[in-house]
């Protein structure tokens, strides 16, 4: 089983992240591109305004030379390594994709087995669309989605928080879906929202270089992407799972 | 990332057939958030550098 499991996963993951990266492409990347010229050093804003007002298209490929030519000038480390603008970016993009995408559907998967019960698409968009509040929706709430050069607080206060909201949410719909009481379903709701309560780490400032829709637009985009893997890793895995526990 | 509750495993199950499911299931979960983890959170740089887009359009905590 645990071998139907981890192919399941990776065919899963194949698929997610071929449509991750040809969604993020026109949604999420030109934004953080944009996003980086803003970023990358001072003189680079300059040059970035005019750039913006030239195309009609604000967030096509072509507003972002000023970025790419920059070398690795967005990156905070200029002597750190990082892909290359341009193929070596997206190809390492699409590789965390697909990490992340045999993640999830191994995790969604083995949550099926565990609770036990059916397992295909149908069943696994399910699980998807639940693994997505738990995961992306709701610590968005505290964490929204941010572009690079957004002001946030310390980055391990922000991940340690992400986590547990992200547990707790899962813990509190888990409860609420399966448990049979009406106290634990209540006892649910509490675990989902404490995380809110207590709160996510406050951004030192509310200023960003960037132009304010742009993170508008980030938001939901994001969101979009996350529902994307999720949702579609669980169709994915839970078909493939069904076929290949048949066939086996 | 989701832990269900103990009571989820059905009852009609026996209990080594139970026992025979919750093993690998188990195996896998740890082995998604390891993935997971690595890839949305690892801070050696050169993994942050390499994951960097892909953990801003998912909304994880990346700078």
């Amino acid at each position: 089983m645990f071998k139907t499991i981890i192919i399941s996963a990776f065919g899963a993951g194949l698929v997610v992240a071929a449509a991750l990266s040809a969604v993020q492409a026109f949604t999420t990347e030109p934004l953080i591109f944009h996003a980086e010229t803003f970023e990358s050093a001072e003189p680079a804003t300059a040059e970035a305004v005019p750039h913006e007002h030239a195309t009609s298209e604000p967030h096509a490929h072509d507003a972002t030379p000023a970025a790419a030519t920059d070398a690795a000038a967005h990156e905070h480390d200029s002597d750190e390594w990082g892909p290359a603008d341009g193929f070596e970016r997206s190809a390492y993009t699409f590789l965390a994709n697909l990490l992340m995408g045999v993640g999830v559907s191994a995790v969604l998967l083995g949550l099926m087995s565990v609770r036990g019960g059916a397992i295909n698409a149908r069943t696994g968009v399910l699980w998807g669309v639940a693994g997505f509040f738990a995961a992306a929706l709701l610590p968005s709430l505290g964490l929204t989605p941010e572009l690079p050069g957004t002001p946030a607080g310390a980055l391990e206060a922000r991940q340690v928080w992400w986590l547990g909201t992200a547990a707790a949410s899962a813990i509190g719909i888990a409860l609420i879906v399966f448990s049979q009481s009406w106290l634990l379903k209540a006892a649910g709701l509490v675990i989902g929202v404490m995380p809110h309560v207590i709160g996510a780490p406050v951004p030192p400032s509310l200023e960003a270089a960037y132009p304010a829709v742009l993170a508008a637009e980030f938001a939901t985009a994001s969101l979009v992407v996350s529902a994307l893997l999720w949702a579609g890793s669980g169709v994915a895995a839970g078909w493939l799972y069904q076929r290949l526990s048949r066939t086996a | 990332m989701i832990r269900s509750a103990p009571t989820s495993i059905s009852a009609g199950s026996t209990q080594a057939s139970a026992q025979a499911r919750l093993v690998p299931a188990l195996f896998a979960i740890a082995f998604g958030l390891f993935l997971f983890i690595g890839t949305g959170f690892a801070a050696p740089s050169l993994i942050h550098n390499a994951t960097h887009d892909t953990r801003h359009s998912l909304g994880l905590p990346c700078h």
